[in-house]
């Protein structure tokens, strides 16, 4: 078990917090103009990197509040926290990058 | 008295040749456990291909296959599941004769606990499925649950008492090393290369076309490359620019001490996530539900296994005085339906073998059977012609979250 660094709460101990998979996966701005392949990118796929990852988490059992956190999901090393909100200091994963890159 | 050297067994006969990789083959599978080693097998036992190299990084059947918990059943709910792991019990029936291998393959049982009133819809809900689709299963009253498993704490004053249980009477366990080995002697009998300590850290593509993989040790052209990585097939797929709906996870098991025979048979609980047998040797095997986070790291939180060992304890108060031997983690990759992904890529003659999340070892040789016809025909099996990729655009999804056992 470790201590998990909620923003708002400080180090707690894991098993306070749910895990929310990953940060910054965006509402499509215009939803009828997704096609079935763009839906199902929104809906089903997400990143699963071997490194750092930007992800959600909730302190369930403290403040209740939901914050973003890049984590080493190797090492399981929380790298930093911050509110949901900022951009991804990644600068992977969101909706306009894989259009982008697509 | 220490025993001269001359007193110890003799060094056993090794069982495949350790093999440096060539510059070419007709088909590189990535994955030296036990789906990578299956398909191997078939591909040139029913389909004559056997200019074949299986690359694992790590030593061999040393990642989830030397990991999972060894349950083999095929009590799932949709026909479509049924058709894949009920083809695959049918072949572990015979595979020990076919592989002229030991695997100790012991159809001892799996009960399927029910804890509450909707378990129990749900578990004769499945039953009734599996029986209609020719695959054995019962319901179990709790009396009769007792009977066949009278270790199983069946009294009505626990917080999650025992309501009933299905029960597939051929399902059982394998012991998964011998598997592994067995398929791998087979392997190397046809000549195909086990290439050990060997990463691929790249795959060529040119044309739309894989052309071959980049390897820690080289680059090995290939005709076709066939992934069955498991937890690691993200980061594969990453290399050809494939993303694919998989979240891998840690997910944990553990053994006792070495124990007298007490356990009958396999129990699962889905509610209360423990599963437990008792290993050939003697040591109970334990499994608990994935930790919820992504992870890589081959280990898991301390957490997971407190709330597993307590409802062990609820369940089987006769543990309460073994010790724990030691635990380990897998790197499980799963799908949001629960169910696997077999068969093409948008790359041509590169094959996907993936998602099996908690449930993989089961499927072994069913798998490898169907994903050599996929292989070698270009076309899916078809078992594993449900699980496409696309069924995540069509939705025609597969949705086994109630039959996986483990809540991934």
């Amino acid at each position: 078990m470790q201590l998990i660094p909620c923003p708002w709460c400080g180090p707690r101990e894991e098993t306070e917090f749910h895990y929310g998979g990953q940060a910054h996966v965006e509402h499509p701005a215009d939803p009828h103009a997704l096609d079935d392949e763009q839906w199902a990118q929104y809906v089903f796929f997400r990143d699963n990197p071997k490194g750092p990852f930007a992800e959600r988490w909730a302190h369930t059992a403290g403040c209740r509040r939901w914050f973003n956190a890049v984590r080493d999901t190797v090492s399981y090393e929380f790298l930093t926290v911050y509110p949901v909100g900022p951009p991804n200091p990644l600068g992977t994963g969101t909706r306009e990058r894989q259009e982008a890159t697509a | 008295m220490t025993p001269d050297a001359h007193d110890l067994p003799d060094h056993p006969d090794f069982l495949w040749r350790n093999a440096d990789p060539k510059k070419s083959y007709d088909v590189v599978i990535v994955g030296g456990g036990g789906h990578g080693l299956a398909t191997a097998y078939y591909l040139a036992k029913n389909h004559g291909i056997t200019n074949i190299a299986v690359l694992e990084k790590g030593w061999l059947a040393g990642g989830n296959m030397a990991r999972n918990t060894t349950i083999i059943r095929s009590n799932y709910l949709w026909d479509e599941s049924s058709g894949i792991y009920e083809s695959s019990l049918k072949l572990w029936e015979t595979l020990e004769q076919d592989l002229d291998y030991p695997i100790l393959f012991s159809q001892r049982g799996v009960l399927n606990l029910a804890h509450n009133l909707q378990d129990v819809r749900d578990s004769k809900r499945r039953v009734y499925a599996n029986q209609l689709n020719g695959i054995d299963a019962e319901w179990l009253e709790p009396d009769e649950v007792a009977k066949v498993c009278p270790i199983v704490n069946t009294s009505p004053d626990v917080r999650y008492p025992v309501h009933g249980a299905t029960y597939q009477p051929r399902a059982g366990i394998a012991k998964h090393d011998y598997v592994a080995w067995g398929f791998a002697r087979r392997c190397d009998a046809y000549g195909i290369d086990l290439i050990q300590n060997c990463e691929v850290t790249g795959i060529d593509v040119s044309g739309g076309r894989v052309t071959g993989v980049r390897t820690t040790r080289g680059r090995i052209a290939a005709g076709k490359v066939a992934l069955a990585a498991a937890g690691h097939t993200s980061v594969l797929a990453q290399m050809v620019g494939l993303r694919l709906p998989l979240q891998s996870h840690p997910l944990q098991a553990l053994v006792s001490e070495l124990l007298e025979p007490v356990h009958p048979t396999v129990v699962m609980s889905n509610a209360v996530h423990v599963y437990v047998s008792q290993a050939h040797k003697g040591e109970l095997v334990m499994g608990a539900g994935i930790d919820s986070y992504n992870g890589y790291g081959q280990r898991g939180a301390f957490h997971i296994i407190e709330r597993q060992m307590a409802a062990a304890l609820e369940l089987f108060p006769v543990f309460a005085r073994a010790h724990m031997l030691r635990t380990w983690g897998g790197i499980v990759d799963t799908t949001p339906d629960a169910s696997p992904i077999v068969g093409l890529t948008p790359v041509e003659d590169l094959y996907l073998n993936c998602g099996w999340g908690t449930g993989g070892f089961k499927a072994t040789p069913g798998v490898g059977w169907a994903y050599a016809h996929t292989i070698a025909t270009g076309e899916p099996h078809d078992t594993n012609a449900p699980f496409t990729l696309d069924r995540f655009t069509t939705g025609a999804l597969v949705d086994e979250h109630g039959a996986a056992a483990v809540a991934h």
